[in-house]
């Protein structure tokens, strides 16, 4: 965890108080809604359909039990008993009434939550990996440096006005679980030949209408230098991203026209101006940063104890959990659990407050208090004893996040969609509650393997279907839902954006064919282990194609 | 359109001077960029303060050259939401070493005036005057910043090591530089 200390308190708290001012300055018409909405997207305010949406930021997606309950007294106070996580590490109210909104956000700010850095033309929340600090394949703690960039770029006067939003990801493991590539800048730490350890720097990631992997503009920054070649990047972006078009003013496009080694070239001769100045990072202040985040007193345990070794009442569906659900963690004797927030028939993400609770208090019996929130819209505990396993997958089982789908078909990311957003095209969580209903056979989804189901219900592809194993993006054709699916995306150290695999088609096949897929997966294969995104690197997408629309 | 200057509403002294019109002399003018760097000689015979409104599209590095000669230069929001000034604000500021009035022009309003006198500008062309009135409440909304600045407030991470620690630094030597007083 990292504790706020009373200058990060107070600030918080001025937050809630200025947007106070501006909500009763918008109720009583000193501010029009054209005045007022840029103030409240700096707060995470969005008016959507049928309400407006408060956004609540979980950096680098780490909360404590006393955070996790204050949001489900938000749910149940303020909202309709639920909250939404998103891919990139919040929460979403979606019915929240603009005269409550003060108080709702002084409610999280007790305990040190905010919707700053959650909308707006401003960097955005720092997400790194939810397993940070538990991961055996971890350089460092990526939080650190998440957390030294977060208060960095907290009401940054330069860069609050910037062309478009701006999101940042940070990597320390081998294993890219951070989607750091679909991101306007990524971090990538690695060890150079002198042992020291510092950043790779990708630029230009994102998806929407137009997509891009990022491109690395600097293969070792010197941890010193974080800051201020962020700085460089950010200052380029800000003066030169295109501001006439709002589909181009993404870094990315910028990157792209210019060229990636221009665009490095022009952050390259901003930050020799600025490295050595101000904002070259002392030792002593990143230990400072790196004190404030406190680590469990682990129990000295051993890996695999007896107590895992009986099934609680034999139950079969505890030992698919352990095999589906536990990873491993980096101290012995302990595990990281995620929790499927993907039953069937359920929205992906979405949490009950009583859910909520109960995870508090299972964190606190079992977690040492902590709880993450993973960009694939599950939360995992970060801490739990192997010997505690079963009571763990009892309290889990009993509200319905033990489900064995962890990437599993049925583990999908959606974007809200046209229930909820007024940017949307087409419906998003209907697809996906339809295809957890068709692979319900839990039998059959785990024959399928590790597969990863994305839909967006609009270009702006928040459920970043580009980069599914199977993308599903909605777009509107003649007043009706169509949908166009794409193979072979992924969003981890070799990311790549998916291929089209035919003509769109109405809402009402989309299931079927994603059914489809799934029996051509099997049928093209090689062996059953060869996953579902190494076949379609194999064959292509041409024989998926072949099967999948012959009869259509 | 109200002007406030190191945090009063002041009258302003500047006349806007158009591209062909002959500028006056022995009053301060504020003229274009194209006038300015077609006329930088006659400019700088003239008697009286002469500012410069900038674009915030182009270079302020091209100004470097002639900054001790202006005794002004306006950047422009031309929206509420373009903040590419704030980018050339902090480099006249701090790249340039600008000491002169820094004006900030097109569409200011209340809940800009921190960024913007955290960016460098000491001078703001309002455009509301219910918004200039509440000046001084709208620039003591925030006692707490994470970033160093010209304004000479120490950023967070830097006030929470021990006092010997806070001057050292090098965030401690640019400090020195004040712009605006705020309380």
């Amino acid at each position: 965890m990292y504790l706020y200390d009373e200058l990060d308190r107070t600030l918080v708290g001025e937050r809630v108080a200025e947007f106070r001012g501006q909500v009763a300055r918008r109720l009583s018409g000193e501010l029009n809604e054209d005045e007022f909405r840029p103030l409240r997207l700096m707060n995470g305010v969005y008016l959507q359909l049928h309400a407006y949406m408060l956004r609540i930021s979980i950096p680098y997606g780490t909360l404590s039990s006393a955070q996790l309950r204050m949001l489900a007294h938000v749910a149940r106070r303020y909202d309709r008993g639920y909250g939404h996580f998103t891919t990139r590490q919040n929460i979403q109210y979606h019915w929240i009434k603009l005269e409550e909104l003060p108080d709702a956000m002084a409610d999280l700010a007790s305990v040190g939550m905010h919707g700053m850095q959650t909308s707006g033309n401003v960097v955005r929340n720092i997400t790194t990996d939810q397993w940070a600090g538990v991961a055996p394949d971890e350089i460092e703690d990526p939080r650190i440096w998440a957390e030294v960039i977060r208060q960095h770029v907290t009401l940054h006067p330069e860069f609050s006005f910037m062309p478009r939003k701006f999101k940042i990801a940070v990597g320390t493991s081998r294993h890219d679980r951070a989607a750091l590539r679909i991101h306007d800048m990524a971090l990538q730490m690695h060890r150079n030949g002198a042992g020291e350890t510092g950043f790779e720097v990708m630029v230009g990631g994102g998806l929407g209408r137009t997509a891009f992997i990022a491109k690395t503009i600097k293969p070792f920054l010197h941890k010193r230098d974080v800051l201020s070649y962020v700085e460089a990047v950010l200052r380029t972006y800000n003066q030169f991203g295109r501001r006439d078009n709002i589909y181009k003013a993404r870094i990315k496009i910028l990157v792209h026209e210019l060229g990636a080694e221009a665009f490095a070239k022009e952050v390259e001769a901003e930050w020799q101006s600025i490295k050595d100045g101000p904002l070259a990072l002392d030792e002593e202040v990143v230990a400072d940063i790196a004190s404030r985040f406190r680590y469990p007193a682990y129990a000295r345990l051993q890996n695999s104890p007896a107590e895992l070794a009986e099934a609680p009442g034999g139950d079969r569906r505890f030992e698919a959990w352990i095999g589906n659900s536990v990873a491993k963690h980096k101290v012995p004797g302990y595990a990281i659990v995620t929790l499927s927030l993907k039953p069937e028939g359920g929205t992906p993400g979405d949490v009950t407050a009583g859910q909520m609770d109960a995870i508090a208090d299972v964190a606190d019996r079992y977690s040492f208090g902590e709880i993450r929130v993973g960009h694939e819209q599950n939360l995992a505990l970060p801490h739990v004893a192997q010997r505690d396993l079963p009571a763990v997958w009892r309290a889990l089982n009993a509200i319905g996040v033990a489900i064995p789908n962890v990437n599993l078909i049925t583990d999908i990311i959606a974007c809200p969609g046209l229930d909820y957003c007024s940017l949307a095209n087409a419906r998003s969580i209907p697809i996906a509650q339809e295809i957890t209903r068709r692979f319900r056979n839990l039998d059959l989804a785990r024959d399928l393997g590790r597969l990863h189901v994305n839909i967006s219900g609009c270009i702006n592809a928040c459920g970043h279907h580009h980069v599914g194993h199977i993308g599903i993006l909605g777009v509107e054709k003649n007043g009706e839902e169509f949908y166009q699916i794409t193979l072979g995306g992924k969003a981890d150290e070799n990311a790549t954006l998916g291929t089209l695999i035919g003509p769109a088609v109405p809402y009402a096949q989309v299931a079927d064919l994603v059914e489809d897929i799934a029996a051509a997966y099997i049928e093209l294969r090689e062996r059953p282990d060869e996953l579902f995104i190494d076949t379609v690197k194999r064959t292509g997408v041409e024989p998926f194609r072949e099967r999948v629309y012959a009869a259509r | 359109m109200p002007l406030v200057k190191q945090g009063h509403i002041v009258e302003d002294r500047y006349i806007r001077v158009l591209d062909d019109a002959p500028i006056p002399d022995g009053v301060p003018v504020i003229v274009t960029a194209e006038r300015f760097l077609a006329d930088t000689a006659e400019l700088a015979a003239r008697e009286g303060p002469v500012g410069v409104l900038w674009p915030n599209n182009r270079k302020v590095a091209e100004l470097e050259p002639w900054l001790g000669r202006v005794a002004l230069v306006a950047l422009t929001f031309p929206k509420f939401r373009d903040g590419r000034a704030y980018s050339q604000a902090r480099l006249l500021r701090e790249r340039y070493g600008f000491r002169g009035e820094l004006r900030a022009t097109g569409e200011v309003l209340r809940d800009q005036f921190l960024f913007l006198l955290r960016a460098g500008f000491d001078s703001l062309e309002v455009t509301k005057a219910a918004d200039a009135e509440a000046f001084a409440a709208a620039v003591s909304t925030y006692s707490v910043f994470y970033q160093p600045s010209t304004d000479g407030r120490l950023a967070v991470r830097r006030r929470r090591l021990p006092p010997q620690a806070q001057a050292t630094g090098r965030e401690g030597e640019e400090a020195g530089q004040r712009h605006f007083e705020p309380r």
